[in-house]
């Protein structure tokens, strides 16, 4: 119990910080479209009405299942894909009300990772016309100090400038993240979303590429988004944590507090899931789930996740619970919270 | 350009390659050299076969004529020399516009999707309702025989099949994480096109282009032989076919081969000249197909 006050007392700590992004209310609702005429009958409810934010200086990592938003999420934060709904203030301003010209401007302060380092290069430029393409398009430097500042940060992501002239294809996995972190970081940005930036290399490289990010994050001062769904690489480089599910957020918390404490029965459920690479440790506590994600197109009454709860109660498939902060900087979307720390 | 020097390196590989490209130089070559192959008696019209007199009846090959003459006496090997010239001029004209209306409809209907898309496409679809070489035919009856407005008619009824083409390949690539990438950079949407969607995406039409270039000059060839080409006299493999029509097998009794050389010299120019770049675009499908090349 001691330990859990000294928890809740440095997040408060953090609290007064001052918050860098914040999204409200955002959705996204994807038509599904049939017949000759390409009529709409129905909506995919990938993001729907999903609030939060990020502190200057955090990681906050999304985690979650398959399909369950957080890609959506990250995307549309940075209006790759248009909202249906909602703000993102960063620093104070709306990014979705913008025209798309402002809008542009301030594409060099959000930046994203993406999770294919093969899909997310195009294969017929050189590195440098790669790495250098959002300078180009905010007219920075001239084609000389450009061509510096590539070989700089190529430096600082840990390839050697000598690779400038080559074509991604000549690269490994590891080594193509690494093109798309010094293009991304190039920009200068505040923010990054990372966006499964690691689940695509094998395991010894991504501790190489999360520990870049880590010292590229205290040299330059970066916010992360860092969306994932393995728990160990969350766990490793977040602050802070929202759990969603089914296009909701259930759960945010900070680490510790969700790893120690975690208030909503997916959150549980999920953290049972991860595997402890150690056989010695006998799991007892492991929760399985019954049943399958249901479709977004389609998602259960009330609280999305009682189709699969076992605390659910007659009143979970009525009322939809709201976020709320039960604990300070610990907000959960369930009626039960309580009984849930009881068991913890 | 290291891309190219990777292909021509592939090229070189294989023998049929070579002798597609072989055989396209070889035509290139003529059609530079003309001048110089076959001296044109009168300059200012190179392009009109000349005539060594007036009977209607082909004379065979000999010194002076070493590919003979055909009906009206117009010289085989002067029309088959400057008439490599009009083939890629053909080639060249009709390919390079409809490639332009082609590239242009068939990307800004895939970039954009929605209606323009719809819109797009369904004018596409209306060219392509019409037999191609009815419609050729029309076009060209309304205006007029002549070189120039065959070629003009050709246009207007060959861009639908790289604007298809094209358009199914943009809407492939424009799916990648590069393209989301660079709109995340801020890259405006033309030069998106211009500098990720286009070169990935253009290596089909490449190799459509090299099996066209056999085509275009082929299509023409028969327009002349229906006599809606190119004038009379004019330096035209389709036209030396067309004079020789009366003379495959002779009529006359004798031998019934005697007019040989008035079917078999410009009909070979017109095989040799599809045959180079079908073998060429054959294997250009086999270099260029992109999980190949990376």
């Amino acid at each position: 119990m001691r330990k859990l006050e000294k928890l809740q007392n440095d997040s408060k700590a953090k609290t007064d910080e001052k918050v860098l992004l914040e999204v409200k209310n955002l959705k996204k609702y994807f038509p599904i479209k049939a017949g000759v005429f390409k009529r709409t009958v129905g909506w995919v409810k990938a993001v729907d009405d999903v609030s939060f934010f990020i502190r200057k200086g955090e990681t906050l990592g999304l985690v979650g299942e398959s399909g369950c938003g957080k890609t959506t999420t990250g995307r549309t934060i940075l209006r790759l894909i248009e909202p249906t709904a909602g703000s993102v203030h960063y620093n104070g301003e709306d990014l979705l009300a913008m025209s798309k010209r402002k809008m542009n401007k301030y594409r060099t302060k959000l930046q994203m990772i993406f999770q294919d380092p093969y899909g997310s290069l195009d294969p017929r430029m050189r590195v440098k016309d790669i790495i250098a393409e959002g300078l180009k398009a905010a007219h920075i430097g001239n084609r000389k100090e450009r061509y510096e500042m590539v070989k700089e940060y190529m430096e600082k992501v840990g390839l050697s400038p000598l690779y400038v002239n080559r074509f991604p294809h000549e690269f490994s996995g590891g080594q193509r993240q690494r093109i798309g972190i010094a293009r991304a970081l190039i920009m200068n940005p505040e923010l990054i979303v990372c966006d499964e930036a690691v689940s695509a290399l094998d395991v010894s490289i991504q501790a190489q590429i999360l520990n870049l990010l880590d010292d590229l994050q205290k040299e330059f001062n970066l916010t992360y988004l860092f969306i994932a769904h393995d728990l160990n690489v969350v766990k490793h480089i977040s602050d802070r944590i929202v759990v969603m599910y089914l296009g909701k957020i259930v759960e945010i918390a900070s680490k510790h507090e969700l790893f120690n404490n975690p208030l909503h029965p997916y959150t549980k459920a999920l953290l049972s899931a991860n595997p402890i690479p150690d056989p010695t440790i006998e799991r007892k506590d492991r929760i399985i789930l019954q049943g399958d994600v249901p479709s977004p197109a389609n998602p259960p009454k009330g609280c999305r996740f009682h189709p699969r709860c076992w605390l659910a109660k007659p009143v979970c498939s009525e009322e939809e619970p709201p976020l709320v902060e039960v604990r300070p900087d610990h907000y959960v979307a369930c009626h039960f919270w309580e009984e849930m720390e009881k068991q913890n | 350009m290291e891309g190219f020097v990777k292909v021509l390196k592939k090229l070189m590989r294989n023998p049929t390659s070579i002798a597609g490209l072989l055989l396209v130089l070889l035509f290139v070559a003529i059609a530079i050299l003309a001048p110089v192959l076959a001296k044109p008696p009168y300059p200012d019209t190179p392009y009109q076969m000349p005539q060594n007199g007036w009977s209607s009846v082909p004379q065979p090959p000999s010194h002076e004529d070493i590919f003979g003459t055909t009906e009206g006496q117009y010289d085989i090997y002067y029309g088959i020399i400057w008439g490599t010239r009009t083939a890629f001029k053909l080639g060249i004209f009709v390919i390079g516009l409809a490639l332009i209306i082609g590239l242009f409809v068939g990307t800004i209907s895939a970039y954009f999707g929605g209606w323009v898309d719809e819109v797009l496409m369904r004018v596409t679809d209306i060219f392509l309702a019409f037999p191609f070489l009815v419609g050729v035919i029309v076009i060209v009856t309304m205006l007029g025989p002549g070189l120039n407005h065959v070629m003009w008619a050709l246009v207007i009824f060959y861009w639908m099949g790289y604007a298809r083409l094209i358009r199914g390949s943009v809407l492939e690539v424009k799916e990648n994480d590069y393209v989301m990438a660079g709109r995340a950079l801020g890259t405006p949407g033309a030069r998106i096109i211009t500098r990720h969607i286009l070169p990935n995406s253009i290596y089909p039409i490449l190799i459509q282009v090299s099996m066209d270039m056999a085509t275009i000059p082929l299509t023409a060839a028969a327009l002349s032989f229906l006599g809606l080409g190119a004038p009379v006299g004019y330096a035209d493999w389709g036209q030396l076919v067309s004079f020789s029509r009366n003379w495959i097998i002779s009529s006359s009794g004798g031998n019934p081969f005697a007019y040989w050389y008035t079917i078999t010299y410009p009909s070979l120019a017109i095989i040799l000249y599809a045959m180079g770049w079908n073998l060429l675009g054959d294997s250009l499908r086999d270099i260029l197909d992109p999980r190949m090349l990376i």
